[in-house]
């Protein structure tokens, strides 16, 4: 793997997407869909790298912390705030998000309840068999690289016969705001870097639309610097010839098909529902929710809750912009003013995956 | 959050838990995402399940590729 990283490869690289580039009308736009890959572009300095070579790269929609809107946080804030006896179970960054009502970290929970972070949703389930007088709620967040991990988790809650466990589910799509940003025309993204590992799960062909109806370039990615630029090298040769197909720079992990058992277990858990994406808006048939028979183990049927989508951004965040490549985050007015890692006003602050953080982090001084 | 980390199995029972090795530390694992999963195979861990099996021969193409592009020779 060191060689992922080698500094003479990295120059080669670098040297032959310049050539690549000259070749056609620059700054070329790509859009890194993935939060992870926003993190290694700028970690390794290779924003500005390939900004030199003629390649501007954009920061897309996939931290899925930055993209769950206001009223769902607000809504796991909720019950741990007024149910007694209760545990709300989440990934360490959800705990982080600012909203109205404060953070998950920062409210304080009702009488015998409180907040626990785990690192895997099964972690969740495990609370819920040890702490059978406790209600347990897994917010679970992810794109499809989490999802299957949580399906399998309620499966397994459901086949236990378990009571006191439920999700409130936060579960996104990644093709569906792809075709939105697309369409919305505000930039024009020549080629997509598709995430690796959502692409271990999906595979190949929910991105075929892109290419085929749209005519845009595409190539599924690793996570190593050499990684993102052998992707970024297939994307111009893509643009030059003129063919936009989903090309895969990462066949040593994803397969064509994607993982089948995955795909299986996700189709026989969960159905699609339109969605609110953070900035973006509803997307037609960009979340996932429990089906039917499983209502008994999601926590928005469980509690009645009734989250009303489309809830007020928080004033002056320019989140929602950045998660579309609209904005750059430098450009927002509040960032690395009221907006910082140590007391982050917006989500794309919070996460380790936001393209705020990253900018902070590497690439703004 | 779309993380994972390479890591290799080294442990696995019949309903498909196991344990596999990042660095060193010995981390359980959920490998029913896979399919054939045998001791000594890397996978992808992302928030405790096995999500790919890494296969060696794509990743010495991809090495290869890297090497051309970079005059380097393997």
């Amino acid at each position: 793997m060191k060689e992922f990283r080698d500094k003479k490869v990295i120059q080669g690289l670098l040297k032959e997407i310049g050539k690549k580039a000259a070749l056609l009308k620059r700054p070329i736009k790509i859009m890194e869909v993935c939060g992870t890959h926003t993190m290694t572009i700028h970690r390794y300095g290779l924003k500005k790298l390939l900004q030199k070579a003629g390649v501007e790269m954009l920061s897309g929609p996939g931290c899925p912390v930055c993209i769950t809107p206001n009223e769902i946080h607000e809504a796991a804030i909720e019950l741990v705030t007024s149910k007694t006896d209760f545990i709300l179970a989440t990934f360490g960054d959800m705990t982080r998000v600012p909203t109205k009502k404060g953070s998950i970290q920062s409210i304080v929970p009702a009488e015998g309840s409180r907040v626990q972070i785990v690192y895997s949703p099964e972690e969740s389930l495990e609370m819920a068999r040890n702490f059978p007088e406790k209600d347990v709620v897994f917010f679970g967040v992810g794109f499809e690289t989490t999802i299957p991990a949580i399906a399998i988790t309620v499966k397994d809650a459901f086949e236990e016969g378990l009571t006191n466990y439920a999700v409130l589910t936060a579960l996104w799509i990644i093709p569906p705001p792809l075709r939105a940003i697309v369409q919305a025309k505000d930039i024009a993204v020549q080629g997509f870097l598709y995430p690796g590992h959502v692409s271990a799960i999906i595979g190949e062909n929910p991105y075929r639309f892109i290419a085929e109806e749209f005519g845009i370039p595409g190539t599924i990615a690793g996570f190593e610097p050499g990684d993102i630029l052998l992707a970024i090298l297939s994307i111009l040769e893509q643009i030059k010839e003129g063919k936009a197909t989903v090309a895969n720079e990462y066949a040593r992990v994803v397969k064509a098909e994607g993982n089948l058992m995955a795909q299986a277990v996700m189709d026989e858990m969960l159905e699609t529902k339109d969605a609110y994406w953070r900035g973006i808006g509803m997307i037609p048939k960009s979340g996932l929710k429990l089906k039917r028979k499983y209502a008994a183990f999601d926590a928005e049927v469980k509690y009645n809750l009734h989250i009303k989508a489309g809830s007020d951004e928080l004033p002056g965040c320019l989140c929602g912009e950045v998660l579309q490549g609209k904005v750059s985050p430098p450009q927002c007015p509040l960032f690395a003013k009221t907006c910082n890692p140590d007391s982050p006003y917006g989500p794309c602050m919070v996460s380790f995956e936001g393209a705020c953080l990253a900018y902070y982090k590497y690439t703004w001084r | 959050m779309c993380l994972g980390i390479p890591a290799k199995v080294v442990e696995v029972d019949e309903s498909g838990i196991g344990k596999v090795d990042y660095l060193g530390t010995k981390v359980k694992a959920n490998l029913t995402l896979l399919e054939d999963v045998k001791i000594g195979d890397w996978v992808i861990l992302h928030a405790g399940f096995a999500i790919s099996q890494l296969n060696e021969e794509e990743a010495q193409e991809t090495l290869q590729l890297l090497r051309e592009y970079t005059h380097i020779k393997s």
